[in-house]
């Protein structure tokens, strides 16, 4: 096992945000990830997105699944409960997480071998129910925790460290997830945490399922010359398609943006996100016309990254069910149960 | 065989033999409520094809004055309304009984049977030339033969009018329409046989404060009642009712009439390991939550299970059983998972489980799960089966003491995280093996990370042996401190001295009562214990050593509770006989008189 110390963070210190609270109460446990491993400068990522949104630590619920990357919820958020649920199957114990309390922040961090493989059914499932939650991807194409094994998101051409190649096309949790109407989808590098805070703010904003793939190398297993999830290689074709800027509540839009080639969407709580597109070909407005793109570019070697489609309109879970605004969790007994009286009256349909 | 009863007023069972999807359900529960209205002990069971239309279906109606509400392995009058069947219904019938049939086609199959009583009514031929559209024939057909066990056994036609008046209160033409179809098989039997039988009904007053009622509407509402506001589950025959009574009530009563806002949750899952791990986040978050299921299911949650056990998460799981294994027999009853719940998952893990007899047990034991499950911070089994979930039982009417509070059990609100120094989850630090818990999202000292992963008992990771191990031997002390908790066994103990005691459970409760009545008159004497929960409380070991022999009945092939009792308690293997129905209908009385002289005559047992 290796240790490594905490990435540097930008506006660490002594920076208060609006609760009083420092980068550090944002922090969790030592991790115990390989140096260098991406899964690591992610979770230094979702810290700041938090610190930055104001948001009280014990009123998100992190989840994961298992795996490398399903280990770093205890790395990040130390006031928050977590769950370390079991392998692919952190959707179900997130969907309960808020079906149970809907007033909840849900965060769930997941591997591609998670979350495409053994949990592929669930991830989908999620994903149509349209739960509120944060959903992460920590792709590396591996199976970190197993030693290296190819997941199902290698690339046709991939090889492992000892030479075997993959011939199988990947399952792009991206393309899956815009053509099956998932409301918020986006991907974005574990190495360019510019992109990736404001993705994760806005994902974690977004009333519904917000699904952001990140590309996030194994050092250990998969970040040689012949793989196309290393460093090397994602920097190389990285491809940001859109830019996002995130803008908290009551703040002024002040950057100037040309007209058509940027798009202002009001979310949930008065905040915005504010799209601009970086490819003239990218239309960010059209869920068939994205999933036609990122296809395109995919077959071009490109990896599309950005906030590629979002809709804040489409009803999450809670939405549809018509639950209650006070969470379930917390509904009085009283309220719940009919009574002796209502008891009686029920019965005359029994007799 | 069993000893034949001598009155036959308000003691027999009527088997109807017919096609599914032919509407002779709804025949069927006229008939049973007219009788139950007549205020005569009843009670209907029906043995049903996995198949939506076309193949055989039979009905079993016990009308029993003296409640006895299991089968009694008799078939006292046989209705063979299916052609395919006919031959195995005649065979069927108890010498002595009834066959009436179809007599639209001639039969010449009855040579064979002087001994019973043969009524031929041309049902098919009367309703159609009395209906004219198709399908009102066939269902005329159900009807009508309502009508000649009306005349036949002298039931009161009032009472089927104003039944089937509530039942189509909207539709008046389908009244009358109805109200003609039993009219003629009524009229046929009043003008050409003689009316009416020996075997026959007569009004009395023992359903007062009684409702018929399945385990499966039982359990449903019971889980409304418990506070329940989260269900998940995946869809399989025979727990499907159980969830869409949660369903119908929580619409009824759960549901704000102005705004429309419901006060719960039903996700239909993509499968039971995503039903589960619904349950277990749900729970974590502090919303009584469960699912119901039947054994495939419990299988695909065995991951989930271990989980649950072992980070100690609450959850509630009714596994209505079905006839395994694989997909067996799905329609038909059986305990056959009592094994497989016991232990559910990998690694050591034991799991608390309730064993309702009747539907009335299963709306109670609903809170008694929770708020166990919430007590020991574990998952609990309600062990039902087809026949109680799915079948027609008489009970007494449910009642809810307005007082009931649910009991979570150790949970740490914000104001005592507030003055506790640190919160560390799973330290036990009242000595009874049950630690305390927080719920998400109340105050940041609470906050823990729930893992299958090796902990010691502050909540951090481990892979020492010394605290992996501290852990687990905790759990077996919370396990010792639930097996007090459960609910008692039901003892009942016959006037005779004995050395002998029957064990069993659930379902066989009704069944093993009526054949001790029969074994006594016999001179054979047993005291029962029926069992309610697992584990074992000491109640039940104290019982049972106070025994030479124990006859252990249940409905299964391996004689899975015999194992669980050989597994977790002292008492001599040899000294245990296994009484078993295995057959996936439920078990009747006259099987388990039947097996028992077998056993003693063989001088295996005292
Ligand atoms: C039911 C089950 N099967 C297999 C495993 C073994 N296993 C642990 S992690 C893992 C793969 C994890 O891959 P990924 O999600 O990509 O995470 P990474 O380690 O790459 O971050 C496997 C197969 C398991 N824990 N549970
Ligand atoms: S094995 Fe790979 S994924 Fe796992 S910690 Fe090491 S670098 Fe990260
Ligand atoms: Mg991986």
């Amino acid at each position: 096992m290796s240790y490594i110390s905490k990435p540097k963070i930008d506006h660490g210190g002594l920076r208060k945000n609006k609760l009083g609270l420092t980068i550090q109460d944002y922090e969790g446990g030592m991790s115990t990830l390989c140096a260098g491993c991406g899964h690591d400068s992610i979770t230094a990522a979702i810290c700041q997105a938090f610190f930055e949104l104001d948001i009280p630590p014990h009123r998100v619920a992190k989840l994961s699944g298992i795996g490398c990357s399903s280990k770093t919820p205890a790395y990040f958020l130390g006031q928050s409960h977590g769950f370390n649920s079991v392998h692919g199957r952190m959707p179900s114990v997130a969907t309960g997480t808020s079906a149970a309390n809907r007033q909840i922040n849900v965060i769930g961090v997941s591997g591609d071998g998670d979350s495409l493989s053994i949990g592929l059914g669930q991830f989908a499932h999620a994903m149509r129910r349209n739960i509120n939650m944060t959903y992460l991807i920590e792709n590396n194409g591996v199976y970190g925790l197993t030693k290296g094994q190819f997941s199902a998101s290698a690339d046709i051409g991939s090889k492992l460290k000892k030479g075997e190649l993959n011939e199988q096309p990947p399952i792009d949790p991206v393309q899956m997830a815009l053509s099956q109407g998932a409301t918020f989808v986006a991907r974005g590098f574990s190495g360019d945490k510019k992109q990736l805070v404001p993705l994760l703010k806005a994902a974690i904003k977004h009333n519904g399922f917000g699904l952001i793939d990140i590309l996030s190398p194994c050092v250990t297993f998969n970040d040689h010359e012949d793989s196309t999830k290393s460093y090397a290689h994602t920097r190389e074709f990285f491809h940001p398609a859109v830019h996002l800027d995130y803008i908290p509540p009551a703040k002024e839009i002040k950057t100037a943006y040309d007209q058509g080639e940027a798009m202002p969407i009001e979310m949930h709580d008065g905040s915005r996100v504010v799209l601009r597109k970086l490819d003239k070909g990218y239309n960010f407005e059209n869920r068939g016309q994205a999933l036609d793109y990122v296809r395109a570019k995919h077959r071009d070697g490109e990896i599309v990254t950005g906030l590629l489609y979002i809709d804040e309109s489409e009803p999450d879970m809670h939405t549809i069910n018509a639950t209650s605004d006070t969470p379930l969790s917390e509904l009085e007994f009283k309220r719940l149960c009919p009574g002796s009286s209502a008891l009686k009256e029920i019965q005359k349909r029994f007799i | 065989m069993s000893v034949k009863k001598k009155s036959r007023v308000n003691d027999f069972v009527i088997r109807i033999a017919n096609v599914n999807g032919t509407g002779s359900a709804s025949a069927n529960t006229l008939l049973m409520k007219s009788i139950f209205r007549m205020g005569i002990p009843v009670t209907g069971k029906n043995f049903f094809p996995s198949n939506i239309q076309g193949l055989p279906t039979w009905y079993e109606i016990r009308v029993t004055k003296d409640s006895y509400l299991a089968r009694s392995g008799e078939v006292d009058i046989m209705v063979a309304m299916n052609a395919e069947t006919y031959q195995k219904d005649l065979d069927e019938v108890s010498p002595g009984g009834v066959l009436i049939y179809d007599s639209s086609w001639p039969r010449d199959t009855f040579d064979h049977r002087s001994d019973i009583q043969i009524l031929g009514v041309p049902l098919a031929r009367m309703c159609n030339e009395h209906f004219s559209n198709a399908r009102a024939r066939i269902l005329m057909k159900n009807i009508s033969y309502v009508g000649a066990l009306a005349a036949l056994l002298e039931i009161d036609l009032e009472i089927i009018k104003s039944l089937l008046t509530e039942t189509f209160a909207s539709k008046a033409n389908l009244i009358d329409s109805n109200m003609e179809a039993i009219k003629l098989g009524y009229d046929f039997a009043r003008e050409n046989f003689s009316c009416p039988l020996e075997t026959r009904t007569k009004k009395m007053n023992k359903t007062k404060g009684h409702i018929m009622i399945d385990g499966n509407t039982a359990a449903g509402l019971g889980c409304v009642y418990a506070g329940a506001t989260v269900g998940a589950w995946y869809p399989i025959t025979p727990s499907t009712s159980l969830m869409d009574a949660f369903k119908f009530f929580s619409e009824k009563l759960r549901r704000n009439n102005e705004t429309g806002e419901r006060d719960y949750i039903m996700i239909q899952a993509e499968d039971e390991l995503a039903a589960i791990g619904m349950v277990l986040g749900a729970n974590w978050n502090g919303a009584r939550s469960f699912t119901s299921t039947s054994g495939p299911g419990i299988s695909l949650m065995s991951e989930f299970l271990g989980l649950a056990y072992y980070a100690e998460l609450p959850a509630v799981l009714f596994d209505v059983q079905r006839v395994g294994p694989s997909t067996g027999m799905p329609t038909r009853t059986q305990q056959c998972d009592i094994l497989s719940a016991a232990y559910a998952s990998h690694g050591d893990t034991k799991h608390i489980i309730l064993f309702p007899s009747n539907p009335k047990e299963c709306f109670e034991m609903a809170k008694e799960a929770f708020d166990l499950a919430d007590l020991f911070q574990t998952p609990v089994f309600v062990l039902t089966d087809l026949d109680i979930g799915m079948n027609d039982w008489m009970s007494e009417e449910l009642t809810w003491d307005d007082k009931y509070t649910p009991n979570k059990g150790k949970v740490l609100n914000a104001s005592q995280l507030e003055k506790i120094e640190k919160f560390y989850r799973y330290l036990d630090s009242d000595g009874d093996g049950v630690t305390y818990r927080t719920y998400p999202g109340i105050h940041p000292k609470g906050a823990y990370f729930v893992r299958g992963s090796g902990h010691n008992k502050f909540g951090g990771y481990t892979e020492d042996s010394a605290e992996y191990q501290e852990v687990l031997d905790r759990l077996v002390k919370k396990f010792e401190t639930a097996s007090n908790k459960v609910p008692k066994p039901e003892i009942t103990k016959c006037k005779k001295k004995t050395k002998s005691a029957i064990i069993s459970l659930g379902s066989c409760d009704y069944a093993v009562l009526e054949a001790m009545d029969e074994l006594s008159e016999k001179g054979i004497h047993f005291d029962y214990l029926r069992l309610k929960a697992f584990p074992f409380s000491k109640e039940v070991v104290s019982f049972i050593h106070e025994y030479e022999s124990l006859f252990i009945v249940e409905q299964n092939r391996d004689a899975q509770l015999k194992s669980l009792l050989v597994i977790e308690t002292d008492y001599p293997k040899k000294c245990m006989h296994s009484v078993l129905n295995y057959s996936g209908l439920p078990i009747s009385s006259g099987s388990i008189v039947n097996e028992i002289e077998k056993i003693i005559d063989k001088g295996q047992a005292a």
